[in-house]
């Protein structure tokens, strides 16, 4: 009998035992993985290579003034501009805000759009017949699939921050590598319908020539402004969005908290488990060692049986997040943040090398101390 | 007969190390659970005492946030004013307030970026029909003057929000002139800073949203209705108590979030206490079998020991509580999606909170200590007493 299997033996001679504590490191780790792509997402990845390269500007008292018109081709003018686009959040409901899952609307001049955002993708004829229907529109084709969208469907949003509603056709159905929940209008329409807003923006998407000179654009933007009427902030897309998470409170503070009380809980779990294993053998142990097992190598077995249990219990949970998420994309309240969040190779790492740690840890000292027991008295323990 | 309650104590008390770790494995669960349950009922709490039901808020048609692109102007303000079932103050001035909201961005003090904070821009009037905010420090703004009075919270979270310091809204600087209390209403995330003075900074002579103050509720009912049919008006009427219970839809992605993690540390947690009742019935069985043979009947057996799985989860419960009792009364902030901005309201563990935590813990109890009782209840007696 090799060594191996023999821990294999002994991790599962009580089976019940052994898949309670299965079950409830998977259910642990399942909540870690989750925990930590949420991390991941929000605060190391830095998105695609074209959003490395977008810049969003906006007003810089607050995103809820308004910028203006004219700055478009002062912005243009600046070196290392590919391309902008101005935009504006309409924030209407569609049909029973209660019922109907909502979506963001955008007015925009289709003519600019598709040059900033490079990585969204639509037909050249639906994109010409969206130029031409001032009144027309085009939807993420997630959104399109989620609402039964076709080309030619009319949409109604009643307005909420603007006092009138839109009747628009969908003219053309986009894709973008991440669902963005989204629907552009053209602004004109808009414009049109209440003049106030004729000659402002809420926002400006900018197009840098690379990554790289995202923060001199960001500057040389702001440094244009900094006198106007209207100053503005310029920020890379990542840190715009990242914006809004901060706005949702002391979100890092939140997702640490849960994540080591899931570690310390699983910590909980598997000594328990470990040290009534373990208790229950310590005649075994007696008799490992009479028949010249050293006390290293029985430490060994013990610790080797923990960390197998949990290591198989963190790889069911981290095999179950992507469900998880899955679950989560389809609820109507977080749809939108959990369906452009995947789990990576380097989060699966830190889960198992996590799980693993839970395992050698719980076991370390009820194991230490079974492995330097007398023999003798181990030989007469009655379990 | 039932199995007497001190048989499981002193089988808690022996077994020490395993009902400690199962108890604190519970614990954390439960103290999850009470900080989500204390986040949304600080919310509520915050929404819910802000509403008066004599006031009527009145904002533009189609807008459910005093946070819109115009909407009353001042023709509309003469018509509500006369308008009956109005209250008057002892000038005989009608409590009827024009108000307008928006938002700036100021830096957190905890370093962790800055965020949108709501100023509401109003005229003494209005500051006169809200007498539970009071001035804490300094005074009131004057009118006609730069000057703005920042709430506690505001003060506490935010910098420049200092008496003295001065902060930049549309066309120049405002200085802070003083510090209110409103408790824990909503007020508590707010900037207040004088109406006519923005008017003239933003040219705009129009109102986001008209707060009316009736003599009783039916007279607010009776307003609510007149502000919304008059066609003149194109507003909305709404009860302020209305306006703010739908904002408390501010904690949806906390609860959201905060149940399903709640939820899975309970999976966790049930199979945990599974384990450790699974294995207090193995140490037993011998005297489960003498328990039997003594005439304990099969139903007080499981009794028993479903019981003393309460007990533990019970145990993990009031250490949950105590731990996160410190945390009653802190103050934090979450994003508004009604106004766009920070939603500032104090943890509250009230025993409402508690309770739900507690029965929480005792569903966990009873789903990790009825298989293992089961299997206690059901085993073979002979077998036993031989094993």
């Amino acid at each position: 009998m090799t060594l191996a299997n023999f821990v294999r033996k002994n991790a599962f001679r009580n089976k019940r035992r052994s898949l309670l504590t299965l079950v409830s490191i998977g259910f642990s780790l399942l909540l870690l993985t989750f925990m930590m792509t949420v991390w991941r997402t929000f605060y190391i990845d830095q998105g695609s290579a074209e959003s490395a390269q977008r810049i969003i500007v906006r007003n810089k008292v607050s995103l809820v003034f308004d910028i203006l018109s004219y700055y478009e081709p002062k912005i243009k003018a600046l070196s290392g501009v590919k391309a902008v686009a101005p935009v504006r959040w309409f924030g209407g409901t569609y049909k029973d805000p209660n019922k109907d899952k909502q979506f963001a609307q955008f007015g925009t001049d289709p003519t600019e759009l598709f040059a900033v955002y490079r990585d969204y993708h639509i037909s050249d004829d639906q994109l010409a017949a969206w130029q031409k229907d001032r009144a027309g529109c085009i939807v993420d084709a997630d959104l399109a699939r989620d609402h039964g969208w076709k080309i030619g469907d009319k949409i109604f949003l009643k307005g909420v921050i603007f006092p009138i509603d839109l009747e628009l056709t969908v003219r053309g159905i986009y894709s973008a590598p991440l669902n963005t929940q989204a629907l552009y209008f053209n602004e004109t329409y808009l414009d049109e319908a209440y003049t106030q807003v004729k000659g402002r923006v809420g926002f400006f998407a900018v197009l840098a020539d690379s990554a790289e000179s995202v923060p001199q654009v960001a500057n040389a933007i702001d440094d244009t402004f900094k006198n106007f009427d209207r100053a503005t902030k310029s920020e890379s897309e990542k840190a715009f969005s990242l914006g809004w998470i901060a706005m949702m409170g002391n979100v890092k503070a939140f997702i640490l908290s849960i994540c080591l009380a899931v570690v310390f809980a699983t910590l909980l779990v598997s000594a328990n488990t470990i040290a009534m294993s373990i208790r229950e053998r310590t005649r075994e142990v007696a008799v490992l060692k009479t028949l010249g097992f050293t006390q290293r190598r029985v430490l060994e077995l013990f610790i080797g049986e923990a960390v197998s249990i949990s290591a198989v219990g963190g790889l069911l949970g981290i095999l179950a997040t992507p469900a998880l998420i899955w679950m989560m994309s389809q609820s109507p309240q977080g749809g939108f943040f959990f369906s452009n969040i995947k789990i990576t190779l380097p989060t699966v790492i830190v889960a198992m090398v996590v799980a693993v740690a839970v395992g050698f840890f719980s076991a370390f000292v009820p194991a230490y101390h079974a492995s330097r027991g007398n023999i003798v008295e181990g030989l007469r323990h009655i379990g | 007969m039932a199995v007497p309650i001190s048989y499981n104590i002193r089988n808690l008390v022996l077994r020490k190390g395993a009902t400690i770790m199962t108890a604190l494995g519970i614990t954390l669960t439960v103290a999850t659970a009470i900080f989500i349950l204390a986040l949304l009922a600080g919310l509520r709490d915050a929404f819910q005492t802000s509403g008066n039901p004599n006031k009527v808020l009145a904002l533009r048609k189609g807008s459910n946030s005093e946070l819109a692109a115009g909407g009353v102007d001042l023709s509309a303000m003469t018509v509500i004013r006369d308008l009956p079932g109005i209250a008057h103050n002892a000038h005989g001035d009608p409590l009827v307030s024009g108000e307008t909201i928006l938002v700036i961005v100021l830096p957190r003090l905890d370093g962790t970026g800055s965020t949108n904070v709501t100023v509401r821009f109003l005229s003494p009037i209005g500051i006169e029909m809200r007498p539970d905010v009071k001035i804490a420090s300094g005074r009131w703004f004057n009118p006609g003057q730069r000057e703005i009075v920042v709430s506690k919270s505001v003060h506490q979270r935010f910098g420049q929000a200092n008496i003295g310091d001065s902060i930049w809204i549309g066309k120049g600087p405002w200085q802070v002139v003083g510090i209110f209390d409103s408790g824990t209403s909503a007020h508590e995330s707010e900037v207040w800073a004088d109406i006519n003075q923005l008017a003239s900074d933003f040219d705009r002579s129009t109102y986001s949203s008209v707060l009316i103050q009736a003599t009783d509720p039916i007279a607010a009912d009776a307003i609510k209705h007149t502000v919304t049919d008059d066609r003149r008006l194109q507003l909305n009427g709404m009860l302020e108590t209305e306006y703010y219970a739908q904002q408390t839809s501010t904690g949806g992605p906390i609860k959201f979030v905060g149940f399903m993690v709640a939820f899975i540390m309970a999976i966790g947690s049930c199979f945990a206490a599974m384990n450790t009742m699974y294995a207090a019935v193995a140490y037993r069985s011998r005297e489960i079998a003498t328990l039997r043979v003594l005439g304990f009947s099969r139903s007080s057996i499981l009794t028993s020991f479903v019981f003393e799985s309460l007990l533990l989860a019970l145990l993990g419960a009031a250490a949950g509580v105590v731990l996160m009792l410190p945390f009653n009364g802190m103050t934090t902030g979450t994003s508004n999606p009604v106004t766009f901005s920070e939603a500032i309201f104090r943890l509250r563990v009230t025993t409402g909170v508690v309770t739900t935590a507690t029965i929480f813990a005792v569903i966990m109890g009873l789903f990790g200590g009825l298989a293992p009782a089961w299997h206690a209840a059901r085993q073979n007696i002979l077998n036993a007493l031989r094993g």
